[in-house]
């Protein structure tokens, strides 16, 4: 094109344009609350919800109820009454016939990851596939509102099921046992729940990332649920291999602790590991370490070790690295799923 | 914007400026008054990669007017909307929308500009009614404002019996109208609408461009819209773009169009009724001989009437007149005699057919001569 350059009268800024409507208009509310609001109404309403507490509850209260059975066990091997109600959480009840169930904590580092997944599989690409999403990015709001109140939006949904089924978890322990829990249980339990609740944040990151890079729906969905299948089933088995490979096991007692030694660092790569090692040490104060001796002294000092309870702030300090891993795997995924969102194009 | 809702038919905005609008846009120039210019471009482009989506685009689009771009799938039509909506960036030129650049304040123009998209979608849980109550609330419209400009909207498109049932049961055609009454929820100033109405049936898309000239003629408001239905936009638009392969390689009215791509000024069909070939070459002979015909084509079928085409600077009242008046005298039996206005499907395809003006523009597209779209 051979036409001189040309530019356009400089654009007038929003402020001095004519028609400022919003002064008459406006509601206040920023863009990412409209859409968190709209987001957790749809939650709310879905089947999902309802699928999800229903399952969620049925997984914490099985074990519940057969720990309050075997609670009497435990009473008397617990140093502290202090310390009994919270037993109820952390107990792997013992069914009969050597059959083992796995605790109410346990339980929800199975089916947590799914809660997580649910709410945000589809959260990007499904306002995609419906259209939705040029009609969205065209109202003014920020291009973020839209990722950000969706994962806001996720949160909500998240705390509301677990404080809920939680709730009635532990109403349910308190009503069959007759034990009323001491304040620091109390105090243990919601630190807990907290724990939980950025275990299942972290997976609805993951989900909410899978969304924005996958185009459809049910794709991400499969690998969603197969990453969890991986992680938390086979995960363990995956890494014995890695550590039978990396430090050979021929007989001496130093060779096993080094074996168990690395398979312990690379399974905490896992957030399946650092929400079980976490979640043990905070709601049994029995707990006083989490790693396991490196060398044989020191397997031997913790052999001598005196039991004895552990105040919440000592159980806190030792779970502190699990809770930082935890949270900073979240904002990781979170953030990558925020940048990629920003630059993908409206159009697919 | 003092006005409460149910103002909302009075004119609000400058109205009637449509033969204003119609003028040449190339005429005013940079230092022209902008304040009916509601979309104005200068030189926009954008690219990915290799491929040149739109290409160097000018384009200008006053208040009071609906401007038309024509072109086919893939021709930058999308492209080109999505850049005035600053919902991509562009690789390089100039675009103000209300006078706001939409890169840099892209929440301002979308809070003044209406779209609707290519196969618009809403969430099908939702009913029409809580899907436009959303757009509201994004919009940041006071409730009470907001329940009656909806109730308002939804009449204009003519669904306010089904607007409390879930979106999913609506047929695509619904679903336009629905798009088109959420884009008119924030009382917008400049509307831009991409493929308004593809699924809507022949009725209802007559009810929906009427629709649209009442809001471009009583609120004065500029209205964008692409299509590749050639008719609706000869109908309803006053200036139309067309695009090819990027590049929009001519706008204009209709006329003006027909004067750049059409067969000089006119065209008259001419019907003679004939009894053999020999006295049909011999009507032929006459015509051509006749002073201001450029050319004599004969019909597609035997028994067709000619098509007459004159010169670019006859007038074709005048011609048809001397025409009248040499078939009388040679004593050929005139059957009728018409003056053709030029169809925009013949101009569109004239347009994207003529060599050098986009060849090379993009490498690889597909190719802009192939004939009318689908």
């Amino acid at each position: 094109m051979s036409a001189p350059p040309v530019t356009l009268p400089p654009a007038a800024s929003p402020v001095e344009s004519p028609r400022t409507r919003s002064d008459e208009r406006s509601v206040p509310g920023a863009g990412w609350m409209v859409v968190g609001a709209k987001e957790f109404g749809d939650h709310l309403l879905s089947a999902r919800f309802v699928v999800l507490a229903v399952v969620l509850g049925l997984a914490a209260a099985t074990p519940l109820y057969f720990a309050t059975g075997s609670i009497r066990d435990i009473a008397s091997t617990v140093t502290d009454a202090r310390a009994v109600f919270i037993a109820l959480f952390w107990l792997a009840p013992d069914v009969g016939n050597q059959v083992t169930l796995p605790s109410v904590s346990g339980f929800l580092a199975y089916v947590a990851p799914l809660l997580g997944l649910a709410f945000a599989f589809d959260a990007i690409n499904g306002e995609r596939a419906d259209g939705t999403l040029p009609r969205l990015l065209s109202q003014p709001i920020h291009r973020d509102d839209v990722i950000n109140g969706k994962f806001v939006a996720g949160l909500a949904v998240i705390g509301v099921v677990l404080v809920s089924v939680l709730g009635a978890i532990a109403a349910f322990g308190l009503i069959r046992l007759g034990i009323v829990p001491a304040a620091s249980e109390v105090l243990r339990i919601v630190l807990w729940v907290l724990l939980t609740f950025v275990y299942v944040s972290l997976w609805l990151a993951f989900g909410m990332l899978l969304s924005v890079v996958i185009r459809r729906a049910a794709t991400s969905a499969l690998i969603g649920f197969g990453t969890w299948l991986l992680l938390t089933f086979f995960g363990g088995l995956i890494v014995s291999l890695a550590g039978g490979i990396l430090a050979p096991v021929a007989g001496t007692a130093e060779e096993q602790l080094q074996n168990i030694g690395i398979q312990e660092t690379l399974r905490r790569f896992l957030p399946d590991t650092l929400y079980r090692e976490a979640s043990l040490t905070l709601l049994n104060p029995q707990v006083s370490t989490v790693s396991t001796p490196a060398t044989l002294s020191g397997y031997e000092q913790a052999q001598q070790r005196i039991p004895s309870l552990l105040s919440l702030d000592q159980s806190f300090i030792l779970v502190w690295p699990q809770v930082v891993g935890l949270v900073a795997m979240t904002v990781a995924c979170f953030a990558l799923a925020y940048v990629m969102f920003m630059r993908q194009e409206v159009r697919a | 914007m003092s006005a409460g809702p149910r103002e909302r038919i009075a004119p609000k905005r400058r109205p009637g400026r449509r033969l204003a609008a119609a003028a040449d846009p190339g005429a005013g120039g940079i230092d022209a008054p902008t304040d009916s210019i509601r979309i104005r471009t200068r030189a926009l482009t954008k690219r990915y990669d290799d491929l040149v989506a739109v290409d160097r685009l000018d384009l200008e689009v006053h208040a009071g007017e609906i401007f038309g771009l024509l072109g086919q799938n893939g021709a930058g039509k999308t492209t080109t909307i999505l850049m005035l909506l600053g919902l991509t960036e562009p690789t390089a030129g100039e675009a103000r929308v209300v006078g706001l650049d939409p890169t840099r304040g892209p929440l301002e123009v979308k809070r003044r500009v209406g779209y609707m998209p290519d196969s618009v979608g809403f969430y099908g849980t939702m009913t029409g009614r809580q899907n436009l109550r959303y757009t509201a609330r994004l919009n940041r419209i006071e409730r009470t404002v907001a329940e009656d400009t909806i109730d308002e909207v939804l009449d204009q498109v003519g669904l306010t019996s089904r607007a409390d049932d879930r979106v999913d049961t609506y047929s695509r055609g619904m679903l336009q109208r629905l798009g088109i009454a959420d884009a008119l929820v924030k009382d917008p100033e400049v509307l831009i609408l991409d493929e308004p109405t593809t699924a809507i049936d022949p009725l209802g898309v007559v009810e929906i461009l009427d629709l649209l000239r009442r809001l471009v003629d009583e609120r004065g408001i500029a209205i964008l819209l692409s299509s590749h239905l050639l008719n609706q936009v000869q109908s309803v638009c006053d200036r139309i773009g067309i695009f090819a392969a990027g590049r929009l390689i001519g706008q204009g009215s209709m006329a003006q169009l027909a004067a750049r791509f059409g067969e000089g000024a006119g065209h008259l069909e001419v019907g003679i009724e004939t009894t053999g070939t020999d006295e049909a070459e011999r009507a032929r002979a006459v015509l051509s001989e006749v002073a201001g015909v450029a050319r004599v084509t004969a019909g597609s079928r035997a028994g067709d009437p000619w098509n007459v085409i004159i010169d670019a600077d006859a007038d074709p009242a005048a011609m048809r007149a001397v025409i009248l008046g040499v078939v009388a005298e040679q004593d050929l039996a005139l059957a009728s005699i018409r003056a053709v206005q030029p169809s925009l499907e013949d101009i569109y395809r004239k347009a994207v057919a003529r060599p050098g003006d986009h060849a090379g523009a993009v490498a690889g597209h597909g190719s802009a001569s192939e004939g009318g779209p689908s």
